[in-house]
C-alpha cells in the first residue's frame, strides 16, 4: 500500500537522523576527556636514529599478484596467496617452497596459518574459507583433504584462526564477520553492524579478552565481543575504505590503514582516535599495516608501491622503503619481531630486516 | 554520480594526484615552464624532468629518491608526458622535456576508454605508418577489426579526417597532440607485460548480490543507535593517562624489539645465522636473560611463554595450587575447542576440578561455583568463563607477584644467558649456508623435538605439488 511505503521511508529517514545526531554527541563526549596529544606526551621520548632496513629475501614463485600472507608461529615459515588461485607455503629463510595448492577460484584475498603450523586457511572470490591440512606425504594431494568451513554471500576478505586450529574468524564483502567451528563448519557467531564490505580484521592479543577489531568500506572500525556478537566500540574518522587493522602489542589500541592515504591510531580506553600518520606526498592508500614488537614502529604497505615506516609515538615518518614494482598488498611483522614480510602485485614477497 | 566522480571513488588516489598536478601548474608557486627545443621544433609550456623532481623536493620536503618516485607515478598515470621518447612513461631527472597532460585526457575524465576511440587511434597510426604497427598494436588492431567490423568504415573515415585536420596545424602543435594521445593510450591500453596502473582489485560495494542488511534498512540504523547509546554510557579514561601508557610500554619493550634494538647474537635474516632462534626456541635448557626479564612485565607474558608457563607450574606446585593453572588450561581448551566435543570437555572439567571431592578441586567463591554448576547443566563454550576469570585473577594478583619474588625466579634470572654479539663478517660475500628446519607440520601432536643450544637443523626433502 502506498501509505505503508511512505511510513517506512519516514521511519528510515528519522532513524538515520537520530543515528547521525547520536554520533555527533558521542564525538563531543569523547572529546571532553582529550586533554593532550600523543606527540606532546612523546616529546620526552628519545628520537629515533638512522633507520636502515633492507630486503633480505625475495620470494619468487607466484605467477600473479600476491594478495595476502601470514606467518607461521615458527617465525620463518609463511603462507601466501595470489590472484591466480595459488596458495604457497614457504620456508622464507631458505626461500624453499614447501607446499602449494591451487584454489578453484581466483583472487584469493585471505590466507592464514594455523597456530599449530599444521594447516592453512584461505579464501576469496569463492565466498568461502577453506582449511587445508599440511601434509608431506608425496602420495597425498593437499586438495583432497580440503575442508570447506565458512560460507559467506560475497567475497572473503580476511580470515584468522583464534587461539587454536579449531576456530576461524572471517570477514567478508557481504558486510559481516563470522566465527566458525573448523571441524563441523558450523557458524558459531556472526557479527552484523558494518554498512558495507568488511575488508580486514585482527584478534586482540589478550589473555582474558575475547574481542577483535574489523574495518570496512563504510569507513568504520568496529570492536566486537566474540561471545555475544555485539559491537563494543565503533570509530568513524577515516575518509575512505579501511583496508587494514592491527592491534598495538599491549592490546590497548589498534592502528588502521585506509584508502584516504592515512594510517590512524585508536585508543580503546580513551575511546577515540589519538594519532594520524600522513604526509602530503603520500597520495595512495595504505593497504596493510603492522607494528614492530614494541609498538614503537608502524609499518605501512601502500598502493604507491612503497612501505612507509612511522614513529608511532612522535607521529613522524622514520623512513620510506622502495623495492616493490607494484602495489604492496600485504604486510606482516614476524612473530618474534625480527623482520617483516611484504607481498605485492609485482608477484613477489620480500623479507625486510 | 558522474563518471569522473565514480572513477574517483574507485581510485581515491586520483583526486589527490590531480590536486598535486594543479598546484604544480600554479602561476606563482608552480613549476616555471618555458619553451623546450625538440630537435628543430620549439614546444611551449614545457619543463624538464629535473624541474619536476626539484619542485617536488621543495614542495613536500622529501628526498630526491622519493621525489623521483612520486614524479614517476604522475607520469605513469598519464598526468605528465614525455616529449622525447614518448613511448615510455618514465620520469628522468635530467633535462628531458615534459608537459602536463590536457585535462581532456585525464584518467578521471576520459574513462573508460572506448573500443571505438582505440580503434580510431590505431587506424590513424596504421595509415601513417603504412601498416607497420608494433606487435601488440597490430594484434589489437586486427582484433578490433574483427570485433567492430560493422563500424569499420566509420573508424577509417574518422581516422582519415583527424589526420587531415592535424596536417593543417603547426608542427609544434602536432607533436604535442600526438604525445598527448600516445600517453593516454599507454595508460589505458598498456603493452602486454608493462605496468597497468588502472588495474584494480575485485569490485567493492556490489552488495546488491548479498542479502545482508545494509544502510537502506531500518534494522541497520536501529543497531547503530543502540551501539551509540551504549557507547555514550561508557567509562572513558583521560587521554593523558592512556597516552602515558604508551610511553611506559615503549620503555619496557624497546630493548626486546629486534628491529629497534637488534638481537643477540645476531638477527638471523641479516647474518644467516639461526643461533638466535635456537637460543629462543619454545623449550630450551637455559633461556636468555631478555626472555626471563620479560616474564616480569606482566602475567600474560609469563603465561604466554611455553617455558615461562612451565616455571609457573613448578612454582605453583610448591605452593600447592598447581590445579589453578591446570584448570585455566582446561578452560582454554573448552573455549577454543571443537564444537562437537564441548559436552565432553565440560564434563571432564567438572570431574577433575569442580565436583565435590575432585582430585584437583579448585577454590572458587561460592557464588561463582553455584552459577557454574548451574550452567554446566546446559554446557556451552563459555560456561566456564566466570570460573576461569576468577582463577586467572587469583593467579595474577596472588601467585604471580610471589613468583616474581621467589627463589625460583631469581635463580632463573641469574642463570639466564646473555649471548655475545656475533663479530661482523669480514668477507661479506662469504654467505653462510642456509639450512632448513623441520616443519611444524611434521611434528607429532604429542611432543616436540628437543632443541639444543646449537643449531641442529637438517635439510628436509621438499616435495612440490600443485
Amino acid at each position: 500500500m502506498a501509505t505503508e511505503g511512505l511510513h517506512e521511508n519516514e521511519t528510515l529517514a528519522s532513524l538515520k537522523g537520530e543515528a547521525e545526531s547520536l554520533k555527533g554527541r558521542l564525538e563531543e563526549e569523547r572529546a571532553k576527556l582529550h586533554d593532550v596529544e600523543l606527540h606532546q606526551v612523546a616529546e620526552r621520548v628519545e628520537a629515533l636514529g638512522q633507520f636502515v632496513m633492507k630486503t633480505r629475501r625475495t620470494l619468487k614463485g607466484h605467477g600473479n599478484k600476491v594478495l595476502c600472507m601470514d606467518w607461521c608461529k615458527d617465525k620463518r615459515r609463511i603462507v601466501s596467496s595470489s590472484q591466480d588461485g595459488k596458495v604457497i607455503v614457504w620456508d622464507s629463510f631458505t626461500t624453499n617452497k614447501e607446499h602449494a595448492v591451487t584454489m578453484p577460484c581466483t583472487w584469493v584475498m585471505a590466507c592464514a596459518y594455523a597456530p599449530s603450523g599444521c594447516a592453512i586457511a584461505c579464501g576469496g572470490l569463492d565466498n568461502k574459507c577453506s582449511v587445508y591440512p599440511l601434509t608431506f606425504d608425496k602420495n597425498e594431494n593437499m586438495a583432497a583433504k580440503k575442508k570447506s568451513v565458512a560460507m559467506h554471500t560475497n567475497y572473503l576478505s580476511a580470515c584468522s584462526f583464534t587461539n587454536s586450529d579449531m576456530q576461524i574468524l572471517t570477514a567478508s564483502g557481504d558486510g559481516t564477520c563470522a566465527l566458525w567451528d573448523v571441524e563441523s563448519g558450523q557458524l558459531l557467531q556472526s557479527f552484523h553492524g558494518h554498512g558495507a564490505d568488511v575488508l580486514c580484521l585482527d584478534l586482540a592479543p589478550s589473555e582474558t579478552g575475547n574481542t577483535f577489531v574489523s574495518g570496512g568500506c563504510d569507513k568504520k572500525a568496529m570492536v566486537w565481543d566474540m561471545r555475544s556478537g555485539q559491537c563494543i566500540q565503533s570509530f568513524e574518522t577515516h575518509e575512505s575504505d579501511i583496508n587494514s587493522v592491527r592491534y598495538y602489542p599491549s592490546g590497548d589500541a589498534f592502528a588502521s590503514g585506509s584508502d584516504d592515504a592515512t594510517c590512524r591510531l585508536y585508543d580503546l580506553r580513551a575511546d577515540r582516535e589519538v594519532a594520524i600518520y600522513s604526509k602530503e606526498s603520500i597520495i595512495f592508500g595504505a593497504s596493510s599495516v603492522d607494528f614492530s614488537l614494541s609498538g614503537r614502529l608502524l609499518f605501512g604497505g601502500y598502493n604507491d608501491y612503497t612501505i612507509n615506516v612511522w614513529d608511532v609515538l612522535k607521529g613522524s615518518r622514520v623512513s620510506i622503503l622502495f623495492g616493490h614494482e607494484n602495489r604492496v598488498s600485504t604486510l606482516r611483522v614476524s612473530p618474534d619481531g625480527t623482520a617483516f614480510c611484504s607481498g605485492s602485485w609485482d608477484h613477489t614477497l620480500r623479507i625486510w630486516a | 554520480m558522474t563518471i569522473a566522480a565514480l572513477r574517483r571513488l574507485q581510485m581515491p588516489g586520483l583526486a589527490k594526484m590531480e590536486r598535486v598536478i594543479v598546484s604544480m601548474q600554479d602561476p606563482d608557486m608552480g613549476i616555471k615552464m618555458r619553451n623546450q627545443r625538440l630537435l628543430i621544433t620549439v614546444i611551449p609550456h614545457a619543463m624538464t624532468g629535473n624541474d619536476i623532481v626539484e619542485w617536488l623536493i621543495q614542495k613536500y620536503s622529501i628526498s630526491e629518491e622519493e621525489s623521483l618516485h612520486l614524479g614517476n607515478l604522475l607520469v605513469k598515470h598519464g598526468y605528465i608526458y614525455p616529449l622525447k621518447d614518448p613511448r615510455s612513461l618514465v620520469l628522468r631527472a635530467d633535462d628531458s622535456p615534459y608537459r602536463f597532460q590536457t585535462p581532456y585526457f585525464w584518467t578521471s575524465s576520459k574513462w573508460p576508454a572506448t573500443e571505438l576511440d582505440y580503434a580510431i587511434y590505431l587506424a590513424k597510426k596504421n595509415i601513417r605508418k603504412q601498416g607497420d604497427l608494433i606487435d601488440h598494436e597490430k594484434d589489437n588492431y586486427n582484433l578490433l577489426h574483427k570485433r567492430i567490423n560493422h563500424t569499420w568504415d566509420f573508424v577509417v573515415m574518422q581516422a582519415r579526417e583527424q589526420l587531415r585536420a592535424a596536417k593543417q596545424r603547426r608542427k609544434g602543435d602536432r607533436i604535442v597532440i600526438d604525445c598527448q594521445e600516445q600517453a593516454y593510450w599507454l595508460v589505458n591500453r598498456p603493452p602486454p607485460g608493462a605496468l597497468n596502473v588502472l588495474e584494480h582489485g575485485p569490485e567493492r560495494r556490489n552488495c546488491h548480490i548479498s542479502r545482508v542488511q545494509l544502510p537502506e534498512n531500518t534494522d541497520y540504523y536501529k543497531r547503530e543507535i543502540e551501539c551509540c547509546r551504549k557507547a555514550m554510557g561508557r567509562t572513558r579514561v583521560k587521554s593523558s593517562i592512556c597516552l602515558e601508557g604508551y610511553i611506559k610500554f615503549n620503555e619496557q619493550y624497546v630493548p626486546h624489539d629486534p628491529i629497534m634494538s637488534g638481537c643477540l647474537p645476531s638477527n638471523p635474516w641479516i647474518t644467516d645465522d639461526t643461533t638466535y632462534w635456537a637460543m629462543n626456541a619454545p623449550t630450551v635448557m637455559t633461556p636468555t636473560k631478555l626472555r626471563v626479564e620479560r616474564w616480569g612485565f606482566g602475567f600474560s607474558e609469563l603465561l604466554g611463554d611455553t617455558l615461562g608457563r612451565r616455571q609457573l607450574l613448578e612454582f605453583l606446585k610448591k605452593e600447592f595450587s598447581a590445579e589453578n593453572l591446570s584448570f585455566w588450561e582446561a578452560c582454554e581448551e573448552l573455549r577454543y575447542g571443537e564444537q562437537a566435543r564441548i559436552a565432553d570437555i565440560v564434563d571432564s572439567i567438572y570431574q577433575q576440578f569442580l565436583a565435590p571431592g575432585a582430585t584437583r578441586w579448585v577454590n572458587i567463591d561460592s557464588k561463582t561455583m553455584e552459577r557454574t554448576l548451574e550452567g554446566i547443566k546446559t554446557p556451552h563454550r563459555y560456561v566456564m568463563d566466570d570460573a576461569q576469570m576468577h582463577i586467572y585473577m587469583l593467579m595474577k594478583k596472588d601467585s604471580y607477584p610471589r613468583f616474581l619474588k621467589s627463589e625460583l625466579y631469581r635463580s632463573l634470572l641469574a642463570e639466564a644467558i646473555m649471548p655475545p654479539e656475533t663479530k661482523k663478517r669480514v668477507f661479506p660475500f662469504m654467505r653462510k649456508q642456509r639450512h632448513s628446519s623441520p616443519s611444524p607440520a611434521l611434528l607429532l601432536p604429542t611432543g616436540e623435538p628437543e632443541v639444543k643450544a646449537e643449531d641442529q637443523s637438517k635439510v628436509v626433502a621438499v616435495p612440490m605439488e600443485s
